[in-house]
């Protein structure tokens, strides 16, 4: 029989579908390869149960002829940053260690009623604030790919999705959620080997998501390839009342809809994000997929994104500010850790209980943004960087009058090991460099794997479209799809 | 701009976060290395723009002037909300003495 685990999210829902093989056997062979990938740390918490139980409500749909849904049959991990009702949700906090959401958000619902299952709860950088999964209570998670110089050293999955990335390329799951603010989705599916696409803004509810920095944070699924991502999606995307800034659209047939035909289209190429002492090798992965979507009838133009540069400092502004602003709920009394001295009152209360609940890298994002929000200081940082984010958006506007879609790379860099950035948060920000632009315009951004750099490691290509163009994006991500090739994956050394 | 200890002490009292002294003083370095970057931004030119404040241009909606009118984020859910907290005392949120 067929490797069950090696099977595409198209290829489950298929063999469920046509009785090759029961929902139930798929559900039970990644419960078996996550149980054997301990020590990836990919999940914080598995729940193999959930699991087979939805399997088995599936394969009961089949024998009565009902509809499977969209992901029928398919088991998937849960990025821990989605609220699960009776499942432990923590974004990989101390803070919320031991909470137990008593609703189900938005996105994970819809992925229930499109007849997916849940492997477990995916580890992730603590409320999704980091590019390399060192910052999660929980321990880092380890990447499944390891250089080709023997040396074994750990490498990081990427971050913040680093759990759902180092499980879809392990083959522990199909398909992950991931949540994107500044690159959290593409960057870790760059890293390792594995597509991601961040909708537009609004597409999916942030209804239920642990909030991070709520004018950027977008959900959107992981996977293996361009299909599995389109079916996804159009199962977690949708109007949700509950969240204000939800889009209010149809869902488009993305995957009916997916042609890899580039006739007719424009590729921009923007000029910017070539920058000085780039690597040669993430230049050659850029060449060779501007080469391959010539090849699929593309019109390649070199265009101009001039305010690239601030992206990043704007981001570093803005995400701090509103994620303290976010975080100010996490008090001790209503949910979540309660830390309260001997004697001490409420005020001192509060103050215990965020020292200990929150990480480093959380408490230097919150002081951040308390900073730039705090009086006398709210102007020169946090208003200029809200005109600066409004210049940002203005140059992809004004890139539209010349091109369909942007290609770029994901990242400026192949994985790097854990520990190689730790002591210096500004090399890690810089990671995020190709990512953020997108994510403040809000525009649908993905990336797909282009290929292995000389050290056996995947390198992604990033595609940037319109506005509630995510057809655009993942037609031109498929085009770059059939022409990479790529079929790499790691060996399986965890087991 | 930088900040200093006394400040960083000050951010942190802001932001309910305890810092002892050593904690205060491994902050400020970090805190300047990031403000330092992000000052560039002084440099870009943005006379005539409105800071954004929507990414993608939405209307915010208004819910049924209703009672429940999403039971989700409604009422009469008590129990739930309180499931998760720390010190719950006889149906509400338990806190320390917050006055004399």
């Amino acid at each position: 029989m067929t490797e069950l685990t090696e099977l595409t999210v198209a290829a489950i829902r298929k063999g469920v579908a046509g009785g090759d093989f029961t929902a139930v056997e798929v559900a039970e062979a990644f419960n078996a390869n996550v149980a054997a990938a301990s020590e990836l740390n990919a999940f914080i918490v598995a729940t193999p149960e959930k699991a087979v139980e939805a399997a088995q409500a599936v394969d009961a749909k089949r024998a009565k002829g009902e509809d499977l849904g969209k992901m029928g049959g398919v088991p998937i991990g849960m990025k821990d940053l989605f609220a699960t009702n009776g499942v432990q949700t923590t974004a990989a906090s101390h803070m919320l260690e031991g909470f137990v959401p008593q609703y189900e958000s938005t996105v994970s619902q819809k992925l229930w009623d499109a007849g997916a299952g849940m492997l477990g709860k995916l580890n992730l950088d603590q409320f999704a604030m980091g590019s390399s999964n060192e910052t999660s209570y929980f321990g880092n998670v380890i990447s499944p790919w390891r250089r080709k110089d023997g040396g074994n050293a750990d490498l990081a999955p990427g971050g913040s999705s680093g759990g759902s990335s180092s499980a879809v390329s392990a083959r522990l799951c199909p398909a992950a959620t991931g949540t994107d603010t500044g690159g959290s989705i593409r960057q870790p599916a760059a890293f390792t080997g594995i597509t991601g696409i961040k909708p537009t803004y609004g597409r999916c509810s942030r209804w239920g998501v642990v909030a991070f920095a709520s004018s950027l944070d977008q959900a959107g699924p992981m996977a293996r390839d361009v299909t599995d991502c389109a079916i996804m999606l159009e199962a977690m995307a949708g109007f949700d009342p509950k969240d204000s800034t939800s889009l209010d659209m149809p869902v488009p047939e993305w995957e009916a809809g997916l042609n890899p035909d580039m006739k007719g289209k424009k590729v921009g190429i923007p000029r910017e994000y070539r920058m000085d002492g780039m690597d040669p090798e993430i230049l050659k992965s850029w060449d060779d997929g501007i080469a391959w979507l010539k090849d699929a009838g593309a019109e390649v133009v070199d265009i101009s994104l001039p305010h690239t540069k601030y992206a990043l400092p704007a981001y570093y502004i803005i995400a701090p500010a509103e994620a303290s602003s976010n975080l100010a709920r996490y008090d001790g009394v209503r949910y979540g850790l309660r830390d309260l001295p001997e004697g001490a009152g409420l005020q001192d209360m509060y103050a215990a209980t965020r020292a200990d609940g929150f990480g480093p890298e959380v408490k230097r994002r919150i002081m951040i943004g308390t900073y730039v929000l705090s009086a006398g200081f709210y102007d020169a940082y946090y208003n200029q960087a809200q005109k600066v984010r409004a210049l940002i958006a203005r140059d992809f506007e004004q890139a539209w009058s010349q091109c369909d879609v942007i290609l770029a790379p994901t990242c400026p860099s192949a994985a790097f090991a854990l520990g190689d950035k730790t002591s210096d948060p500004l090399s890690m920000y810089l990671n995020d460099v190709f990512a953020v632009p997108a994510s403040l315009a809000g525009l649908p951004a993905m990336s797909v794997p282009a290929g292995l750099n000389s050290e056996g490691l995947p390198l992604g290509l990033q595609i940037i479209g319109k506005a509630f163009d995510e057809q655009g994006v993942l037609n031109a991500g498929l085009a770059i799809e059939q022409r990479a090739g790529f079929t790499a994956k790691p060996e399986a050394w965890w087991k | 701009m930088s900040v200093d200890k006394a400040t960083v002490a000050k951010i942190a009292s802001l932001a309910r976060i305890r810092m002892d002294d050593a904690a205060c003083d491994a902050m400020v370095p970090e805190l300047n290395q990031i403000l330092g970057w992000v000052e560039q931004l002084g440099e870009v030119d943005v006379t005539g723009v409105e800071p954004m404040t929507a990414v993608i241009p939405n209307t915010l909606r208004l819910r049924d002037d209703v009672v429940d009118a999403d039971p989700l984020t409604g009422g009469g859910v008590r129990d739930k909300v309180l499931a998760n907290a720390p010190a719950p005392e006889h149906g509400f949120f338990g806190v320390p003495k917050v006055i004399e």
